[in-house]
């Protein structure tokens, strides 16, 4: 199954009309999901908090905003993210990302900027924490029995104990398991130190790759690292991340550059070209098993989003590569990955009479 | 002179005891559906906001975790940005603690939610001192009462320097902070929101509460709601705005309630009293009882007389609820009522823990609400319904028409943003 994705990143856009138009689209195209990134080093808006705006507005459409993991709280980052896969029912997933300048640290004045690999390390600890105080109740912790009087079947209920490298947390959660048991979890792969906790953590994986070859090496990296990390390589869906500059229309894409594949711009990798060759280089690259799927980032977004969608996905549609409606309503479902079971569950022999 | 209108705001019946979860009519308390029928509700009321309550730990008793309430709850500011999307009008606000919180990010986050509901955010901030409840946080431990709130103090007046740090043309320019609680510096990722000030709410009582309240709020959350009581607490308040350049309409004092309303005055009585059981189940009861007796309890017959017993202080066996202050001195004083009336356990709690409601035939409700705004107790009301999620709709649909026949409240809404349904000034900051 071919998976696609689009960024909704816009600069300077902080109303909530023109990312819902976006969304939109991306839901009429029946893509698995929509990023919007997040930093507290530039100018734009809290991820989270627009995505969850969306959320009663569009219908299928996955949400997953950058939320990082340096400078904020575990104990409240897991609780947002929980939260909008109860907004969305069952929609959400999260882009996990560190802040590694000097400058973000000089924002909360709590603890000086570190090297990447030791920021990532402690991003995996926050996605394995989270899991923890998503799976702190059981999914049906709560059972309104009234002759005990109880709502809550507190031996469903369970504290995390969790103790990190630079933070602890006690739990158990303040809000109950979300729909989707775990919300998706979204790492960019591309640089070195990300790698293991993408490998580790995550449901999805980005490279930004300008070849085939090279997005093939890194996803059979990723994926036998996985193994190693007693998963099933399965379990991790591989998107190619590129950037698209569908402005040429119609035409041929330059030679060099559209057809013959993306090439390296200081921004990551740029395709440049028409629909029609967008839609081919993704038919090859997913066709030869090179890729689960895509991650597309419109370097004008409307304009280049509009083209993705009625130009690209609609010739994906036309040769059955890609779903013309949802089967499902999760997140989770679009990218076929199961709901987790819980790790605290237990058998029923406690229940016995 | 024009009679003085009343605000209104609704919050959400989430976690504790005042939530009846065993009412037939009770539905989630998590899922979207129910936060959007109240939010609807408060609107179609033309309600000046929505409110919605934290928590940041489950409470134990006994080192285990309660059981009898309603609890669980998902994350205020990403509820309310979600409700912007289904709502026009309503203001939408969040309590968020300014003790387990940094203000770059929680300003952030504020800024963009009045961004995405076109100026209708409100934080009400609150600050803990709970070592319980700084086991989930990097911060851990807990600050003592003075610095709780010198800390909420400077994180506002923080936050304030954020939302105010762009240039009206939309630029961002450097700041920097340096306090006793926070040193920072950079640029603030937001420009100016709708509000510039998302609305600032203040819940406490304490004198040191009031002060804050005073020097830094926009509404307080006011727990009186005796008539006398409320005009007391309102007269000291509002005298306390003139020491920081501030008027009266500065600030709006809303007590949270409760009503109940029913066709006559004693059938409303008799719902009432119906609600008070729900809320206080046996188990309840016993449990309170242990929370202030400070022992185990759990072999007494709720429906018999209270425990023969003397009281201890045991600050530990009951974690993560806010203290009811000298749990032994109010053991004694619930004794004496229970010997004086001759009550149960049961009908002790009840009777001790009963929160003023409002209770009436909706006109009679519609006055009471009226009298308390004319005669200076409140200039509004945070309602608290029992039931989630249809527990405000009676109200809107029998009492709000009164309260407009009466001139007392909105037919509609004049603004968009909650500034402007408070009433309040528009904060231009310059710089």
């Amino acid at each position: 199954m071919l998976h696609l994705s689009a960024a909704v990143d816009q600069p300077s856009a902080y109303d909530a009309a023109s990312y819902l138009t976006l969304a939109r689209l991306a839901e009429r195209g029946g893509l698995d999901f929509v990023t919007l990134e997040d930093s507290f080093a530039r100018p734009g808006p809290d991820a989270l908090a627009v995505l969850a705006r969306l959320a009663p507005a569009t219908s299928r459409i996955g949400l997953v905003p950058t939320v990082t993991t340096t400078h904020t709280e575990p104990f409240h980052v897991q609780a947002a993210v929980a939260t909008l896969d109860w907004v969305s029912r069952g929609r959400a997933g999260w882009r996990i990302d560190v802040s590694t300048t000097e400058g973000e640290a000089r924002l909360f004045g709590r603890r000086q900027a570190a090297p990447s690999d030791a920021l990532w390390q402690e991003a995996g600890e926050v996605a394995d924490v989270a899991a923890k105080l998503w799976d702190s109740w059981e999914d049906d912790a709560e059972i309104r029995d009234a002759p005990t009087g109880r709502f809550i079947d507190r031996d469903k209920l369970h504290h995390v104990d969790f103790r990190g490298t630079s933070f602890s947390v006690k739990g158990p959660s303040i809000v109950p398991r979300p729909p989707q048991g775990h919300p998706v979890r979204v790492v960019d792969a591309t640089d070195g130190p990300a790698r293991r906790t993408a490998a580790r953590y995550a449901d999805v994986a980005l490279v930004r790759a300008t070849s085939a070859p090279q997005a093939a090496a890194v996803r059979n990296q990723l994926r036998s690292m996985t193994a190693d990390f007693g998963r099933h390589p399965d379990q991790l869906r591989v998107l190619a991340g590129l950037l698209v500059d569908l402005g040429d229309g119609e035409h041929a894409a330059e030679p060099g550059h559209g057809g013959g594949g993306p090439r390296q711009t200081p921004q990551g990798p740029l395709y440049r070209g028409g629909p029609v060759d967008l839609a081919e280089l993704i038919a090859t690259w997913h066709g030869e098993g090179i890729v689960d799927g895509f991650h597309l980032t419109p370097v004008e977004p409307l304009r280049d989003l509009e083209r993705l969608v009625n130009g690209t996905v609609a010739l994906l549609q036309h040769r059955g590569l890609f779903r013309t409606f949802y089967p499902g309503s999760s997140l989770r479902e679009h990218l076929g990955l199961a709901r987790p079971a819980n790790q605290y569950a237990t058998t029923g022999a406690r229940h016995e009479p | 002179m024009s009679r003085r209108r009343m605000h209104l705001a609704a919050h959400f019946p989430g976690v504790n005891n005042t939530t009846v979860w065993t009412d037939p009519e009770s539905r989630s308390q998590i899922e979207f559906s129910s936060f959007a029928h109240l939010a609807r509700t408060a609107e179609r009321g033309l309600f000046d906001f929505f409110f919605l309550a934290e928590g940041l730990r489950l409470r134990e008793h006994k080192g285990r975790i309660h059981d009898l309430d309603v609890v669980g709850r998902p994350e205020s500011i990403t509820v309310l940005s979600a409700l912007a999307g289904v709502t026009e009008h309503l203001g939408l606000a969040a309590t968020v603690n300014a003790t387990f919180n940094e203000p770059f990010e929680l300003a952030r986050r504020f800024a963009t939610l009045d961004h995405v509901s076109g100026g209708r955010a409100a934080w009400n901030v609150v600050t803990s001192s709970d070592a319980f409840t700084g086991e989930n946080f990097r911060r851990g431990g807990f600050l003592d009462r003075a610095d709780r709130y010198t800390r909420a103090a400077e994180f506002l007046e923080t936050a304030r320097e954020l939302w105010g740090s762009w240039t009206p043309d939309g630029i961002p320019r450097p700041f920097a902070h340096r306090g006793r609680h926070f040193d920072i510096a950079g640029e603030f990722t937001v420009p100016r929101s709708p509000q510039g000030n998302p609305v600032v709410i203040q819940a406490g009582d304490s004198d040191e509460g009031r002060e804050f309240a005073a020097s830094a709020a926009d509404v307080v959350f006011a727990r009186h709601s005796s008539l006398e009581e409320g005009r007391v607490f309102y007269a000291d308040v509002k005298r306390r705005l003139a020491k920081y350049g501030r008027t009266p309409e500065d600030l709006k004092i809303m007590p949270g309630i409760g009503v109940v309303l029913g066709d006559t005055a004693a059938q409303a009585q008799e719902k009432a009293a119906e609600i008070r059981r729900q809320q206080t189940s046996p188990q309840t009861a016993l449990r309170t009882l242990e929370q202030i007796w400070g022992v185990d309890l759990s072999s007494y017959d709720p429906d018999g007389p209270l425990p023969d017993i003397d009281p201890v202080a045991d600050p530990a066996l009951t974690q993560g609820r806010t203290r009811r202050g000298d749990t032994v001195a109010i053991a004694e004083k619930w004794a004496a009522l229970a010997r004086e009336k001759g009550l149960s356990i049961r009908q002790t709690v009840i009777e001790a823990g009963g929160r003023q409601f409002f209770i009436g035939t909706p006109d009679a409700v519609a006055t009471e609400l009226d009298e308390f705004v004319q005669r200076e107790a409140a200039d509004g009301f945070v309602l608290v319904p029992h039931l989630t999620p249809g527990g405000l709709d009676q109200f809107v649909d029998e009492v709000v028409p009164l309260l407009q026949e009466r001139g007392a409240f909105r037919t509609a809404y004049r603004g968009t943003t909650l500034r402007s349904h408070l009433g309040l000034p528009d904060p231009v900051r310059k710089g």
